[in-house]
């Protein structure tokens, strides 16, 4: 069997909503764009390069004190939204903030198979294959297929279970602290952390300290 | 694309440090992200100088402080979007009334769009 769990609340209606300035931000693009000043995929290739500059740290940073710190560890399970926000981060898109533990027996991998919900203050902007039709479509469809896709062969025990966002449930991955990290400080644990392994689509590996 | 070095250097000259760690800016929301970009574009076509742009987000900057604004430099995407805006009606390609407009259709439209569907201006309801 897949193994996989496929939530998603199908009765959240509506959602959507921009703040003043989110509004002006996008009025100043929209009208730009119309007046042909600006050319919408040369915004979009700007603020590619910038994906990784909101907020992936922050989750780096849940994960690393979750690994050196077994009070928070558990206070992170019951409760991921207050124990995210113990560490200063929170906010639009962090709502409700599920934290899924990675274990021996259970892998996750999050998605949002209706658009792109992303828990960005944990995690960053989403980069552009999460809000892809082929990884929306696929990772529910073939999670053990997606994860080779991302290079990720799993052993064959290891279930796969898939969290579909929502606008009001976001997820952060807590991948398994890898051997080899013993004796390390938050610091070097959370550079290991990246935003594919809280995604569920990478593995942390010691190897990647810098 | 350029990199955006350009628009970090004027705010530095500009006496604004603009956040950012060894790898360059940093971002607390999205809308910040797309503001920055929105102005590296616009520097990029040419429609504003790196000094014009540095000059329109000091001004903006030091009049926030004059009028005791944040210190902390928490508020500086604010007042990035502020000088953005003043610059593009200093240039006669956007009006207080337009953006206030388009602002308002903008919230319309998104308080009018489902959960999963992307956010458009065609949502608008008085459109």
């Amino acid at each position: 069997m897949s193994g996989h769990d496929h939530h998603h609340h199908h009765d959240h209606e509506h959602d959507n909503h921009f703040t003043p300035i989110e509004a002006r931000v996008k009025a100043l693009e929209s009208l730009m764009v119309e007046k042909g000043y600006v050319d919408p995929s040369a915004l979009d290739a700007i603020i590619d390069t910038y994906e990784t500059r909101v907020g992936p740290r922050n989750g780096a940073r849940v994960v690393a004190k979750a690994w050196s710190d077994p009070a928070y560890a558990d206070r992170l399970k019951a409760d991921g939204t207050a124990a995210v926000a113990e560490l200063g981060y929170g906010g639009r898109g962090g709502e409700h903030i599920v934290a899924c533990f990675n274990t021996p027996e259970e892998h996750n991998l999050i998605v949002c198979t209706l658009c792109s919900c992303y828990p960005w203050p944990v995690l960053g902007l989403p980069p552009v294959w999460y809000k892809s039709p082929p990884y929306r479509a696929k990772a529910v469809i073939d999670p053990r297929g997606t994860l080779s896709d991302f290079g990720v062969t799993l052993p064959e025990g290891q279930r796969i279970r898939v969290w579909d966002s929502t606008a009001e449930t976001r997820f952060i991955v807590i991948p398994m602290r890898p051997e080899g990290t013993e004796g390390w400080s938050e610091d070097e644990l959370a550079s290991i952390v990246n935003r594919d392994s809280m995604i569920g689509v990478g593995l942390p590996s010691p190897g990647d300290k810098p | 694309m350029s990199r955006p070095d350009a628009a970090l250097a004027d705010a530095l000259a500009a006496g604004t440090p603009i956040p950012r760690d060894a790898d360059g800016p940093v971002f607390a929301e999205p809308w910040q992200a797309q503001a920055f970009a929105l102005v590296v574009a616009l520097q990029n076509r040419g429609v504003f100088s790196a000094d014009e742009w540095a000059q329109a987000l000091g001004a903006e900057i030091r009049e926030a402080l004059a009028n005791g604004g944040c210190r902390d430099g928490s508020d500086y995407y604010e007042r990035w979007c502020e000088a953005l805006e003043h610059l593009l009606i200093e240039k006669g390609l956007a009006s207080h009334d337009s953006v206030d407009a388009r602002a308002a259709a903008w919230e319309r439209a998104a308080e009018a769009t489902p959960h999963g569907k992307p956010i458009l201006l065609e949502n608008d309801p008085l459109r």
